[in-house]
């Protein structure tokens, strides 16, 4: 993830004699193993550095620092993360270097003895290779204030980065963290006077990093771990927020800010952030009651403070929900059993996994993406989740034999290799895509974490894999992950290709990953969408379509990223015309309509008798509608159908369709809103990248011409610089091209129905109003479409089902003006023009060229074969100085209506 | 040992001329790197005699197979491979120095001899790039190859007693300040830094070269080559690429790069990956292939060249040659394959903290 609380760093300090009894007891007995243990644990909790201390007055500093980092050195598990070199005598830290293969950190040096020793040491760090923590210590004394901490540090900055040279990432600020609540008044701000100093240090010494012992702010609760848990959380999570980077605490014990009862947050809130003279008081108090309401000495109803085990009489979705945001395993199996034997509700042991389990993990993510939990609370998290999946499969496994016995297949489904690519070692999500495919009967061959490229290329090829699953949760593993594409090209693998893991989006698997590879590679955004996308990639059937749209969907994806970014530099006019399209002109099928001219539909009885026109009914209409954007515009997420069994908007989605099949039903039985359409063909050929459209196909006539522009972002070799004028056949070809053009509306009787929920104060039903006229005249502009190919002879034989009419995957495009294919909106009034779309739909533009009423479409309709919808993007000053040419009008208005569009 | 530091800013050492003339070149092109000293030294099928010379006639220990020690008792052998190696298409030499250290030579008890050794290894490398530039028409230049030793600092020979260790940073210090002032005297033109297994001894190195160039006020480009051991994309010692270069980077080298134990084939991965890292130059000599059964190397020039091209023209090369089988002829065949393609650019990266133990760890 890429929150802040991913970037922050945990260094382990159970390895640090003077915050571990443990550890020193082990160290003074010469236990080697025992240290080596609590160093391996430290790790394995997820610690990202681990701080050697062993300063002990009984214990001779040097040589034992050297031993047991030649111990570690010995042990891969543990010896995997950097060292942080911790101690108060220089020479023990020099001996200590002497020992390191890798970059560690050094803690600490400072001004305390002087400038000169502290820039000799300071150089040989830069010798050795290591990074420094610099105290807020000089030759006076530590520094406690804001202003004290702030000045040090600037002074050592100074020294380090103007006359050494020190390189100022290199260096790490640890500005104090003192003890607060001590009684004495002073210190009440110790906490605040961290932060600020944190805030002002990052701001003002480029590229440095802070970092502190948190332990030592909660010294005056010691023997009362709650509070002292609460009082780090709280301490790390504003400290975070002031510009932490790093901080030496146990990594097996953190408290989770969001999980600390409330009115225990605001006594520890109060004294952390020094909101009130007798914060300290108050909060001291409230320990006390609190250490006897967990070892059931009072029983106070009074007092809100929750026991310890509370949350065992919650249900047991909300049990499971909180062992795993706790990281709690001690009743996980409990509960797993009892959710288990709630069949009604869970009917299948899979159920409990994809509920309340995977509900519980969601909420871990989220803690985790907004910098509430930490990595080493996560790893605790992952572990229950393991384990309650660990009770289920033996159930998951009965039931799959029961099925064969049944008389079921046990041929699975196809097999899919998953690994989390190189340099990442997190595997909570990929596991559960695991548990979730094995449970679909897919065999998942899952080759763990720290993945070498070759190695998973090697399982596939061996193991005949159908699809390859790679995960990763770090930032650089995005980077692996184009690797693995790009190898997977150039070793000849044919395989799909699944990208999934909290740090990787859509857009860059449509911007980097899918360009590398000529197979599908699917972005999967989590565990629940697996199963759609594998089943949809293995079946030969449903693969092209999904393929074809996952294709279409990363297109868009990458034009708008290359729109965003505009890195690439834009083509000359002239080179990009060079790079259209081309059309075989002399083969290529160019359909004749039934009809040339324009031909006009209404809902509204009472206008036929009046004109040519035809009927088209709203309960017509209203098959053709694409549900999916109406979900977007409530802004729930997620694709329709799927969306209505949703597990996290589900409930809320089917809410809403069945509301909104309600209205439908009054609009349509009620009339209430009017369809009215024109649709038109006209003889049409293109004259350069502007289509020239003529009374007859004599052509001798040009009654109206439309201007078109051209992609100049430059495309990858072999792709083409598009634009519309391409799908209509050139003046010089010889063939009579025909161009369409459509204005669709069931805007009228909206505002009005929408106005009557209004004065009811019924904004839900005012606004699901409007949304449904949007859906209807998108939905009378795919039925248009429908007609005008049949009109044209090749829609009769499509033979296409409604849900891939909706989806567009028929033959010809139906572009809007104002849109990313033709984005000048001056070119509807040409094509109103042409349609007398005033006069047929009681469509009128307004002087922005916006259509009224707002439930309306307009577009053109071009048949090519190879037509499709694309963005034309940045527009170069050679176009638009060309467009403005050629649509006769000042360069200035042009700009003025691309503005958006324009590259310089 | 303790190492007073006057040392500020002012006093830093000067770049040595070398510098700019090297700078230059790689700018201009990938540089042609030598190949194997050891592999031309073993056609020649010198005897014990040859090794011994006059000079050592009556040395107590075995000195055939001792090449350093050649530089001394024949080189003229040395010089003509490195004048083959400048015929071929090479930029740089390395010294004939792979092993002249007092760690090192201690095997063939002429640990006594190092200084004599490197500053003769320089001096004859010094003089065959001073004749070659002067009759091919182009700058060449000489390296100082500083190798591994033959004992590793991070890791303990004795399984029962993780936490021996049979060299320490210090002595490797003092060893390699031996080195590399001989060969500095001797007039090399860089320090190579190379066939490194265990990264504590490189530092050792590099951190002796420092001290070496506040002695001499001057220094020198660095460069640095790694070895990758096998498949698993680690050094001996255990570190991945990238944490490899997270623990030398603070030597500001000049250049660094992958050589030995594998063939470029087998290397590829490791190469795309340091020519993301980098932010210095980017140096490949892979061994002719993996060793055949007999400890020979099979790759052809053709076969070398067709991997090597490939890197030059994935960009992801600035410096390449040969390791171990390597001979004139595959420098000549690599040197024309890669001369196809421009130099890799350097990129820059944003600041951050790039630690390592035996990963990375960057923190931006």
């Amino acid at each position: 993830m890429r929150s802040s609380g991913s970037q922050f760093l945990i260094v382990g300090e159970r390895t640090n004699i003077t915050g571990s009894p443990k550890f020193a007891k082990a160290l003074k007995a010469g236990d080697w193993d025992a240290c080596l243990a609590i160093a391996r644990q430290q790790v394995e909790s997820g610690a990202n550095l681990i701080d050697i201390n062993v300063d002990e007055a009984l214990i001779e500093g040097e040589p034992t620092m050297v031993k047991f980092l030649n111990l570690i050195a010995a042990e891969p598990e543990i010896s995997r993360v950097p060292v942080m070199i911790d101690s108060s005598k220089w020479s023990v830290l020099e001996a200590g270097l002497k020992c390191l293969q890798g970059k560690g950190i050094v803690n600490s040096i400072s001004l305390k003895d002087g400038e000169a020793e502290f820039l000799r040491r300071a150089k040989l760090l830069m010798r050795y290779g290591a990074a420094a923590v610099v105290m807020a210590f000089d030759e006076q004394g530590q520094a406690a204030t804001r202003d004290e901490k702030v000045r040090i540090c600037t002074r050592a900055y100074r020294l380090l980065v103007n006359q050494l040279g020190f390189p100022p990432e290199d260096i790490v600020f640890d500005p104090n963290i003192l003890t607060v609540a001590t009684g004495i008044e002073e210190h009440n701000n110790y906490a605040v006077d961290f932060f600020e100093a944190t805030k002002i240090i990052k701001a003002t010494l480029p590229h440095a990093k802070v970092s502190g012992g948190v332990s030592n702010v909660s010294f005056s609760f010691r023997g009362n771990n709650p509070v002292r848990e609460a009082i780090h959380a709280v301490f790390l999570y504003h400290a975070i927020r002031a510009g932490l980077d790093m901080a030496i605490v146990n990594a097996g014990m953190l408290g989770v800010y969001e999980e600390i009862p409330k009115d225990l947050l605001e006594r520890v809130e109060d004294v952390v952030l020094n909101r009130r003279p007798d914060s300290t008081e108050r909060l001291v108090t409230f320990a006390d009651e609190l250490k006897a309401a967990a070892s059931g000495k009072i029983e106070n109803p009074e007092s809100k403070i929750q026991n310890a085990d509370a949350w065992r009489s919650l249900p047991v979705e909300a049990r499971l929900s909180h062992a795993l945001v706790k990281g709690i395993d001690t009743f996980i199996e409990t509960d797993t059993e009892e959710a288990r034997l709630l069949t009604a509700k869970y009917p299948r042991p899979l159920n409990i996994i994809e509920g309340p389990l995977m509900d519980g993990m969601r909420v871990v993510g989220d803690l985790f993406g907004a910098g509430k939990m930490f990595l080493p609370q996560v790893v605790k998290s992952a572990r229950v989740m393991k384990k309650s999946v660990a009770y289920l499969t033996p159930f998951m496994e009965e039931e799959k034999r029961l099925h064969v016995a049944g008389g079921g297949t046990a041929r699975a489904q196809g097999r899919v290799v998953m690994a989390t690519v190189k340099g990442d070692v997190h595997d909570i999500g990929k596991n559960i895509v695991g548990v979730v495919l094995a449970c679909n009967n897919y065999e998942v061959i899952d080759l763990g974490v720290m993945v070498p490229c070759d190695k998973i290329l090697a399982a596939a090829r061996e193991r005949s894999a159908d699809v390859i699953g790679l995960s990763g949760l770090i930032t650089p593993s995005l980077d692996e992950m184009v690797h693995v594409a790009k190898e997977m090209k150039r070793t000849g693998l044919n395989l799909p290709l699944l990208i999934g893991g909290a740090t990787t989006s859509a857009a860059h698997t449509a911007v980097k990953v899918a360009p590398e590879y000529g197979e599908p590679v699917v972005h999967v955004l989590d565990a629940s969408r697996v199963i759609g996308v594998v089943s949809a990639l293995l079946n030969p059937d449903s693969k092209p379509a999904f393929a074809a749209e996952n294709l279409g969907k990363q297109n868009r994806q990458r034009t708008e990223f290359a729109d965003r970014r505009n890195t690439r530099k834009l083509l000359p006019l002239a080179e990009a015309r060079a790079r259209h399209q081309p059309t075989d002109w002399a083969t290529v099928d160019i359909p004749k309509p039934e009809f040339l001219g324009t031909k006009v539909f209404s809902s509204d009885p009472s206008f036929l008798v009046t004109s040519h026109t035809s009927l088209v009914t709203l309960a017509e209409i209203s098959d053709f509608i694409d549900w999916g954007p109406f979900f977007s515009a409530w802004e729930l997420h997620g694709r329709f159908p799927d969306i209505l069994t949703d597990s996290v908007v589900g409930e809320e989605a089917t809410k809403l369709f069945a509301e909104a099949k309600t209205m439908l039903a009054r609009i349509i039985a009620e009339n209430r809103y009017t369809a009215k359409a024109v649709i038109g063909f006209w003889p049409a050929n293109a004259v350069g990248d502007s289509v020239e459209v003529y009374a007859d196909e004599s052509r001798s006539r040009v009654i109206q011409t439309f201007h078109f522009l051209r992609q100049q972002n430059e495309k990858p070799a072999g792709q083409f610089q598009h634009c519309l004028a391409d799908y209509i056949a050139p003046k010089d070809s010889g063939r009579i091209d025909y161009l369409g053009g459509f204005a669709v509306t069931s805007g009228h009787g909206v505002e009005e129905f929408a106005k009557e929920f209004e004065a009811q104060h019924d904004d839900y039903s005012a606004i699901m109003a409007k949304a449904l006229g949007d859906r209807l005249a998108e939905a009378l502009a795919e039925l248009m479409h429908k007609k005008v190919r049949d009109f044209c002879g090749y829609g009769k034989t499509e033979n296409l089902e409604m849900k891939d009419i909706i989806r567009e995957k028929y033959r010809g495009i139906r572009p809007a003006p104002g849109y990313p294919a033709c984005p000048d909106h001056t070119e509807k009034p040409p094509l109103f023009a042409l349609l007398d779309a005033p006069a047929t739909t009681g469509i009128t533009l307004t002087e922005s060229n916006a259509m009224f009423p707002a439930s309306s479409v307009s577009g053109m309709y071009f048949n090519h074969p190879d037509s499709k919808y694309f963005a034309v993007g940045k527009l170069g000053k050679d176009q638009i100085e060309d467009y403005a040419a050629r649509k006769n009008i000042p360069v200035a208005d042009a700009e003025k209506w691309l503005a958006p569009y324009l590259d310089y | 040992m303790f190492y007073p530091l006057t040392a500020m800013a002012s006093t830093d050492p000067h770049p040595a001329p070398s510098t700019e003339a090297l700078r230059a070149l790689f700018a201009s092109r990938i540089a042609i790197l030598d190949g194997a000293m050891g592999t031309m030294i073993q056609d020649r099928q010198l005897t014990e005699a040859d090794f011994r010379g006059e000079r050592f006639k009556t040395h107590p220990h075995d000195l055939r197979g001792n090449n350093d020690l050649l530089s001394l008792t024949r080189p003229d052998v040395i010089e003509a491979i490195h004048l083959a190696y400048f015929e071929a298409g090479a930029d740089l030499v390395e010294t004939n120095t792979f092993n002249s250290t007092s760690i090192s030579q201690a095997d063939y008890k002429t640990e006594a001899l190092v200084a004599e050794m490197n500053l003769a290894s320089a001096q004859l490398a010094r003089r065959a790039a001073d004749r070659a530039t002067a009759k091919l028409g182009r700058p060449c230049f000489v390296a100082g190859a500083l190798g591994p030793t033959n004992r590793t600092a991070s890791m303990s020979p004795d399984v029962n007693r993780p936490d021996f260790r049979a060299v320490t940073f210090d002595v490797l210090v003092t060893a390699y300040l031996e080195q590399a002032r001989a060969l500095v005297a001797g007039g090399v033109d860089a320090l190579l830094v190379e066939t490194i297994f265990d990264t504590l001894n490189a530092k050792a190195a590099l951190f002796a070269l420092e001290l070496l160039f506040d002695e001499t006020g001057v220094r020198l480009p660095v460069m640095i080559s790694v070895t990758i051991t096998d498949a698993s994309g680690r050094t001996l010692s255990g570190q991945t690429v990238s944490a490899f270069y997270n623990s030398i980077r603070h030597a500001r080298p000049f250049s660094i790069g992958i050589n030995c134990a594998l063939g470029g084939a087998q290397m590829r991965p490791y190469i795309e990956e340091l020519a993301g890292l980098a932010d210095c130059f980017v140096s490949c000599y892979p061994n002719a292939g993996l060793p055949n059964a007999f400890g020979g190397y099979d790759e052809s020039p053709a076969d070398m060249a067709a991997v090597l091209g490939d890197f030059a023209a994935q960009g992801w090369l600035n410096l390449v040659g040969g390791c171990c089988g390597s001979t004139p002829a595959h420098i000549a065949a690599i040197a024309t394959a890669v001369h196809r393609s421009p130099p890799r650019t350097v990129p820059s990266h944003a600041s951050a903290m790039r630690l390592s133990g035996l990963e990375p760890l960057t923190i931006s």
